[in-house]
């Protein structure tokens, strides 16, 4: 039987990382939940194997269901009719599955219901599923709009939303709307409040929105009249059997074609206000990214995977000039450096769960006791960590995803460009994942301030401090001379103090961080399983050091000046 | 309403992956050769019980499985998937089993059980294909038996109305309960394992896996009843012990050989006693038989 979690022994060995031990005592409050909950594990052990037989499960649906659906759903996508989405059937027979095996609901708290799983475990779900199905995973991946609902609304609200997640019922983050994309500040939906009802009412439109025809929508309106910015945005709920929202059309959209996207209207539809008043960019907004860009993050690592398996079956079998195809070097080549970024991404995107786990996890303790001083430390330290590395490995990911689809139609030659194989849905469904939540160029603006503040060399000094096998010894210096380079780019572009200048070459300091830490990470992973990672981390950090030294020529090269070859000339009329 | 119901069910080795060792030297199966797993049509059987049972909430559904001591691993897949309880039938003295033997085993653990409304099982397992057992235990336990089932169409208070997938078509039957049912491969699949009820169950055990293997947390089998799966012998059973194991099957396997099909063309036959005694001389003859 096919499983693609039991196929992919990297699973594994992120799942086992020490520091999981740490993550599972903190979200399990020393195993309290087993005296109320027949299904809530008994001690450490009892957790991870728990983990480990439920993402059994999702690999078994993942490979028996939903990826052989995944051609229908992107041929026949969903429908929209008087205002009503429907799912493409096999979408809707791949909810049905997880329904039943109660998979909605996986990183929410057993008292609505979920099962209070971490990140880690709770990223490979969405890593697997992507793999299956890239759209399949937007829609099931929606079910984390539930954490903000925990975070930020009321007990009443938890109590009332959060169980319906877990039953299946789906949800779609309403942000975007056709003069608000990158710049939220500029929404303008309208909410207004009924004084003498007591009660919220949304007016206006919203675009771009995924599975916008949800039961249960996160809403970011303009609250506050007259106001122009961020300040004047709050959160609402908007629960469908409400009524006052329709789908006005689908998008018909290049990839991700499972998942509809939806411009909606909503014309005098009853909400409910999330939180403070005001607070529904500057706070809930910017946890609710959070989430997505990890999502993102996990999806791409899927769609690198699935690009690598269907490039390398291609190349086994193919055979030109009397021999399989993998065996020219050009070929193996493209699929050794498609293993390794895939396995790049995937060791970031399991690097920043186990931080957004510890720093999430001690937040929601601190809503129920003191933290300790210790305790306050630890938060503050993940949370930056995480905060630097999610936009970090949402920018990386999402390149790379692109990279291997792209790469996967090359292996194909000419049977890639037709529709008959997938390595082509691939390639469409990846071209999203470096724009939406965020495109690469902003996922750098997020990033820089932690080049230049230093978040990332003092974690990478932290990676060069950790012990490596012998065999290994050499890459780690050569990781040693790649920071060098990277400390002596960022001095060249902020010694100049020059925000324009500094713009310029952010995204080169970025990648270049990213391939350390990446390479650090591979070192790491090599140094404990030769067999699975080697060849990654080899390939991988040859790879990254030419990058780097690549930047760090370009910016020695380019300075102030030289920007003005960039500059466009505009006309003036 | 609410109905009680049994899945008979059997681990069996998968062979459809089959190596070179499937067989022993005596010609039995060997079974520690290939991967132990549910038999696939007895899971299309668990899911129409399943079915049931969400229509029904109330309806109890456990599974019984004859088998070695590893064949409580079948019941825990079981439980994993929305059965409310399960029992092995597991003694040396059942080993050795064949079609006869075997359904009446199972139909002493069904008088045991004592009220049931439906026995559902697969309609046969993929390492004897004989589709003899659901049936045989119908005859043994005397209520109706329904073969080929593709779905349960109703059941209602003393009947079930049922669709058979047939070589030719599709037929609807009704019959009065308690009855028998055995569900054809073409039936819905099963679902998935259940998340929740996979963590739930997970340690569930049998007394002797308790007694074999180191067990990790030992004062929850008395906390959690419902993790104790139980365990029934010939004598649990009050069954008769010629009637049991090799000793009751009549059943002998002489020789076991790998046949490859290898005929391009076939005869339609129409049954008639002549064809049919035309046939056997031919295949005396060229010593296709005998």
């Amino acid at each position: 039987m096919a499983n693609f979690y039991t196929d992919t022994p990297q699973f594994r060995h992120y799942l086992h990382h020490p520091l999981m031990k740490r993550i599972v005592e903190l979200k399990e409050r020393n195993y309290a939940d087993k005296e109320k909950y027949d299904y809530a594990p008994m001690d450490f052990e009892d957790a991870m194997d728990s983990y480990d037989k439920v993402l059994e499960v999702v690999g078994e649906i993942c490979a028996d269901i939903i990826e052989p659906n995944a051609e229908e759903v992107d041929q026949n996508g969903p429908t929209v009719e008087n205002g009503r989405v429907t799912y493409a059937a096999p979408t809707q027979q791949n909810l049905n599955a997880l329904n039943k095996a109660e998979l909605m609901g996986m990183g929410l708290k057993r008292r609505f219901g979920g099962l209070n799983f971490p990140m880690v475990p709770y990223m490979m779900s969405a890593d697997i599923v992507s793999r299956a199905d890239a759209s399949f995973q937007n829609i099931w991946m929606l079910q984390d709009c539930g954490e903000t609902i925990y975070e930020f609304a009321d007990e009443e609200q938890k109590e009332r939303f959060l169980p319906r997640i877990v039953q299946g019922e789906t949800m779609s983050m309403d942000l975007t709307e056709p003069d608000a994309g990158s710049d939220l500040q500029a929404v303008m939906l309208k909410a207004t409040y009924n004084e003498k009802e007591k009660q919220w009412y949304l007016n206006g439109v919203k675009r771009f929105i995924t599975n916008g025809d949800a039961d249960i929508h996160l809403v970011l309106a303009r609250s506050e009249e007259g106001t122009k910015d961020a300040r004047g945005l709050s959160m609402f709920i908007y629960d469908k059997r409400n009524g006052g929202v329709n789908v006005r059309r689908i998008e018909n959209k290049m990839g991700i074609k499972g998942a509809p996207t939806c411009e909606l209207v909503f014309k005098n539809a009853r909400a409910e206000l999330v939180g403070t008043r005001r607070m529904g960019l500057i706070k809930y907004v910017m946890s609710l990214m959070n989430g997505a860009r990890l999502g993102i993050i996990a999806q791409s690592v899927g769609i690198c995977e699935a690009a690598v398996r269907e490039a390398y079956s291609y190349a086994l079998e193919r055979r030109q000039f009397g021999k399989p195809i993998i065996e020219f070097p050009p070929v193996y080549e493209m699929l050794a450096n498609m293993r390794a970024r895939t396995d790049a991404a995937r060791t970031m995107l399991y690097e920043t769960s186990r931080f957004v786990d510890i720093y999430k996890t001690l937040e929601d303790i601190s809503r129920e006791r003191k933290l300790s001083p210790e305790e306050r430390d630890e938060m503050k330290r993940y949370s930056r960590l995480a905060d630097a590395f999610t936009p970090l490995g949402k920018a990386m990911s999402s390149e790379y995803a692109n990279q291997n689809a792209y790469d996967a139609i090359q292996v194909h030659g000419g049977s890639g460009y037709m529709k008959d194989y997938k390595c082509e849905r691939l390639y469409r469904d990846a071209r999203i994942t470096n724009i939406y939540e965020g495109t690469t160029q902003l996922q750098v603006v997020a990033a820089i301030r932690h080049v230049t503040t230093g978040t990332y060399l003092q974690r990478i000094k932290e990676y060069e401090a950790m012990p490596v096998n012998p065999e290994l010894e050499q890459l780690k210096r050569v990781l040693k001379q790649m920071a060098e380079m990277y400390e002596k780019s960022v001095e060249l572009v902020t010694s100049q103090k020059d925000e324009d200048y500094l713009d310029f070459h952010a995204r080169r300091l970025v990648e270049c961080a990213g391939h350390l830490v990446m390479g650090h990470l591979l070192l790491q992973d090599a140094s404990k399983d030769a067999a699975l990672f080697r060849h990654s981390a080899e390939v991988y950090i040859h790879y990254g050091e030419v990058e780097v030294l690549k930047n760090y020529n370009f910016i020695s090269r380019s300075g102030i000046e030289e920007m003005a070859y960039y500059k466009p000339t505009i006309a003036e009329e | 309403m609410a109905f009680n119901i049994i899945v008979l069910a059997k681990q069996v080795p998968d062979t459809r992956n089959v190596g070179k060792d499937a067989m022993k030297a005596d010609g039995t199966v060997n079974r520690a050769a290939l991967p132990a797993i549910f038999n696939p049509e007895d899971l299309n059987a668990l899911e129409q019980a399943l079915l049931i049972k969400d229509s029904y909430p109330g309806t109890k559904i456990t599974l019984l499985t004859m088998g070695p001591g590893r064949a409580a691993e079948i019941l825990r897949e079981g439980l994993f998937r929305g059965a409310d309880d399960g029992v092995l039938l597991t003694d040396r003295a059942f080993a050795g089993a064949d079609t006869l033997a075997t359904s009446y085993a199972l139909s002493m653990a069904v008088r045991k059980m004592g009220s049931y409304d439906i026995i559902l099982s697969g309609r046969q397992a993929i390492d004897g294909d004989t589709a003899q057992v659901g049936p045989q235990v119908a005859e043994k336990l005397g209520i109706p038996q329904i073969t080929y089932a593709e779905a349960i169409e109703e059941v209602k208070a003393g009947q079930i109305r049922v669709k058979r997938r047939l070589e030719h078509g599709v037929e609807v039957v009704a019959c009065p309960l308690p009855a028998v049912i055995t569900v054809n491969g073409s039936a819905a699949s099963c679902r998935p394992r259940n998340a929740k009820l996979l963590q739930k169950y997970k340690h569930a055990k049998t007394i002797t896996e308790r007694q074999v293997e180191h067990i990790d947390y030992i004062d929850i089998y008395s906390s959690r009843p419902y993790l104790n799966l139980t365990e029934w012998s010939v004598a649990d059973v009050e069954a008769d012990p010629k009637q049991c194991g090799l000793s009751g099957s009549p059943t002998k396997v002489k020789k076991i050989e790998n046949v490859v099909f290898q005929a391009k063309e076939s005869r339609h036959l129409s049954g008639s006693d002549a064809e049919i005694d035309e046939l056997m001389r031919e295949l005396i003859v060229n010593h296709t038989i005998g």
